[in-house]
């Protein structure tokens, strides 16, 4: 009786956290892949952050045109919050940014800002001090991977 | 005293009780026990259906979620709408372009979604504008209206928009018969019958969606009311009720209700394809407006068209076939099958329901009680499948469930009745509050009905809701029709006065491909600011142009100088955001206009002539983020004439000293 009561407990609870996932997957009109996977708070890796990217492999030295392409995407996209010195904007300054961060917390971050702001303490304090959850800016793949080669350049890598 | 007084208002609502058919019970009717339960969308859940409904006279669309009753979203079409700025925004005032000039307000009356093989597909739906002539196609993946066509030749556009089974067109037609636009107009009005037309649009529909007015057929002057079209086996063909077949001219209430029989027009729209193949259509100077939106370049354009081609239905006799439907048809409608043509007269007191194959055959032995009009009249014993008796007063309108019943509405006994089509018997009446118009079942004038809820417009409210002064919102009813009765879930009040209404099964249309912001990357608006640093502020003589960007929570550039009194000031306003669901507003102080509101990835312009000198704050009006309040900036207005010269900037604090 009691193991049929616990059973049909964790069959409910699998199938309300199915039933609550699939609510919002179920629409096609497209959530970044990204956006979808959560984890647990005691899952987070604050190394890593929240996101499809486990590893990031960086060249020896620079992408050029990488980078260049990067530059692009974040005038249009991030500049108007971020300085590229370490002077914070709306947003803290991107100097040294690629010292502090793994490329995989960074390319997961500006992909999937939402839940790793929710997750990441770090996030937290800076939310605290800025006021404004960093945007989801739509960014491909091939742009936030960009984005991160500029911020190399930006940080001095040749 | 008190008790024999409540004792006669006993007796009297017993009286009414008595008579259900012709006064609607009191308001607190009975609500089954769980209609609670049927209609509760717990938080974070979605609605199983999407409505549309009408927005009568606000000339706009509004969008419900069933079985909840919530209002979704609000969609301007045919008027102004200040909350988004469509009709104040100068890229959106070209959808609302007419051969009569920009014309910021319609009535709203009819919607049809558009379908693939007899079913709704979710694309794409359509709204009529009554006023001044006009149909428009709203986008499902935008929800934003992608194209208005004016319909020329044409008055009050009642008939309108109803679509064929996999959305070959939508038609429209004069609901009051006017001279065509290019003869002379100026004649008087007692010579109707000699000088009005009815005209009949044929709007043919791309794979895009594209509208295309591709013929009109003239018809005699008379008052088109309503249409629906065939399906399956009568598809090819177009019903539409008339009435004043009398051809009165003036207190349409009295001399339009005198013949005891008007007419159902039966179209065979395949056969006017033929004539125009065979080039018997007659093109004529017409002028209408072909509106269209741009999603590339965000911008709308608006084009005159300067003629139409047309088809005299009492030249060619056998495109149009009048079917004698008693007392001033209403409602028009077909049934799922493709088989019965039901007929509402609005003064009758039965329901006549026609056969397509009687119909048919009528035709082909030419049993025809004469002509009108030069139009033959089919006889109606010949057309009739058979007549529902005493279904209540004033019967309007009709859907199906595609479980072989139909609904009709009493417009002046207020109830809503369930009938069988086959035996053509009554099979259940239910009070609605009050004189209802429409109703809906979603894919309810489709040929695969979801016959689970219906949805009745209601005209006057009364004592529904919280009393809110002499003016009450329409009330909408929402009913479960799965069982063998129909039972009452939930009263909810509606914008403008709805007319007609559609349905749909949410995942049809939040599956479509639904956008959630533009790309910017794709954004060709001729005036786009990609990106902050291409914001900047050029003179072109007394214009001024002002490429703005707006992220949470700034504008840049957000102090401007160097503007002059009288100057045409130009702001272009690009949203640099890529989320969902985060809109930027922009209004500035004094502007004889609205603000904009604008999409993630979108470009929108405001004009602002200033007419006094002084420091003009501009801010956004969608809160946006915790420091939205902050999101503001300033212009400097100086005289006419003045020197002070064009400088603008975004992070320049102080004076530089
Ligand atoms: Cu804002």
């Amino acid at each position: 009786m009691n193991r049929l009561f616990l059973l049909t407990m964790f069959g409910f609870a699998l199938l309300t956290s199915c039933g609550k996932e699939k609510s919002n997957t179920d629409q096609d009109f497209s959530t970044p892949a990204a956006a979808e996977k959560t984890a647990d708070a005691e899952s987070y890796d604050p190394k890593r952050g929240l996101g499809k990217y486990e590893t990031v492999e960086l060249g020896a030295s620079l992408d050029k045109a990488l980078a260049e392409k990067g530059l692009k995407t974040a005038e249009v996209k991030c500049t108007s919050c971020h300085k590229p010195t370490d002077e914070k904007l709306v947003g803290p300054g991107w100097k040294g940014v690629t010292k502090r961060r793994t490329p995989q917390w960074i390319m997961n971050f500006i992909t999937n800002p939402d839940p790793m702001i929710d997750k990441d303490p770090e996030l937290q304090a800076q939310l605290e001090l800025c006021m404004i959850r960093m945007p989801n800016q739509g960014l491909t793949e091939d742009e936030a991977r960009s984005i991160l080669e500029y911020m190399r350049q930006n940080d001095g890598v040749k | 005293m008190k008790n024999k007084f409540l004792k006669s208002i006993f007796v009297v609502t017993l009286g009414c009780a008595l008579f259900v058919s012709c006064k609607p019970k009191d308001s607190t009717d009975a609500v089954e026990g769980d209609a609670a339960q049927k209609v509760y969308v717990a938080p974070g859940k979605y609605d199983e259906f999407y409505n549309f409904v009408s927005g009568g006279f606000s000339g706009q669309v509004s969008v419900y979620g069933l079985p909840s009753g919530r209002l979704l979203k609000v969609m301007p079409v045919f008027s102004e709408d200040p909350q988004s700025g469509y009709g104040y925004s100068e890229e959106t005032k070209p959808m609302l372009n007419t051969s009569h000039g920009y014309v910021p307000w319609d009535d709203q009356h009819h919607l049809d979604l558009s379908q693939t093989n007899g079913e709704v597909d979710g694309r794409w739906i359509f709204a009529n504008a009554n006023n001044t002539p006009r149909i428009a196609r709203i986008d499902l993946k935008t929800f934003r209206t992608a194209e208005i066509i004016e319909l020329p030749n044409c008055a009050g556009n009642h008939s309108s928009p109803f679509i064929t089974e996999n959305t070959e067109y939508v038609v429209g037609a004069s609901r009051f018969s006017v001279p065509p636009d290019n003869d002379n107009g100026d004649v008087p009005i007692n010579t109707y019958k000699k000088n009005f037309k009815g005209y009949l649009s044929f709007v043919k529909i791309g794979k895009e969606g594209q509208l295309d007015l591709s013929f009109q057929i003239v018809a005699p002057g008379v008052n088109f009311d309503l249409s629906h079209p065939g399906k399956k086996e009568s598809h090819g063909w177009f019903f539409f009720s008339c009435y004043n077949t009398e051809q009165a001219n003036t207190l349409l209430e009295v001399n339009a209700s005198k013949n005891d029989k008007d007419f159902i027009m039966a179209v065979n729209w395949k056969k006017a394809e033929e004539y125009i193949k065979a080039g018997k259509g007659k093109r004529i100077p017409a002028k209408y407006a072909h509106n269209t939106w741009d999603e590339k370049t965000q911008s709308a354009k608006s084009v005159i068209m300067n003629e139409v081609l047309t088809l005299d239905a009492s030249e060619l006799k056998d495109i149009c076939y009048m079917i004698p439907c008693p007392k001033s048809p209403h409602g028009c409608d077909i049934d799922p099958t493709g088989e019965y043509i039901i007929g509402s007269g609005k003064l009758a007191a039965l329901i006549p329901v026609f056969s397509f194959t009687k119909l048919k055959d009528a035709i082909a032995k030419k049993q025809f009680d004469g002509a009108y009009a030069g139009i033959p009249v089919v006889k109606y014993e010949a057309a009739l499948y058979g007549e529902v008796q005493k279904p209540g007063l004033g019967p309007l309108h009709t859907e199906f469930d595609g479980k072989g019943n139909a609904y009709t509405t009493m417009f002046v006994s207020s109830e809503v009745v369930k009938w069988n089509i086959k035996d053509l018997k009554v099979l259940d009446r239910k009070a609605t509050y009050y004189s209802p118009g429409h109703l809906m079942v979603p894919g309810g004038n489709t040929e695969k009905p979801f016959g689970k809820y219906m949805v009745v417009y209601n005209k006057i409210t009364k004592d529904r809701f919280l009393p809110t002064g002499p003016e009450l919102a329409q009330s909408a009813q929402l009913f479960d029709i799965s069982g063998e009765k129909m039972k009452l879930l939930l009263d909810f009040p509606t914008i403008g006065e709805p007319h007609y209404a559609q349905g749909i099964p949410a995942d049809k249309v939040r599956n479509n491909g639904q956008l959630k912001y533009y790309d910017i990357a794709a954004n060709k608006h001729p005036f786009a600011t990609k990106g902050e640093k291409e914001s900047k502020v050029v003179r072109e003589g007394n214009k001024v142009h002002i490429y703005m960007t707006c992220i949470r929570s700034h504008f840049a550039p957000d102090n401007i100088e160097g503007i002059r009194v009288g100057d045409e000031v130009y702001f272009h306003v690009t949203n640099l955001e890529q989320d969902w669901d985060v809109p930027h507003g922009f209004a500035i102080k004094g502007a004889n206009n609205a603000e904009l509101l604008i999409m993630p990835g979108e470009t929108l312009t405001l004009k602002w002539v200033p007419e006094k000198k002084g420091i003009f704050p501009f801010y956004c009006t969608d809160f946006c983020s915790a420091l939205h309040q902050e999101m503001q900036g300033y212009v400097r207005v100086s005289p006419a004439g003045s020197n002070v010269p064009i400088t603008y900037s975004v992070g320049t604090n102080l004076p530089k000293e």
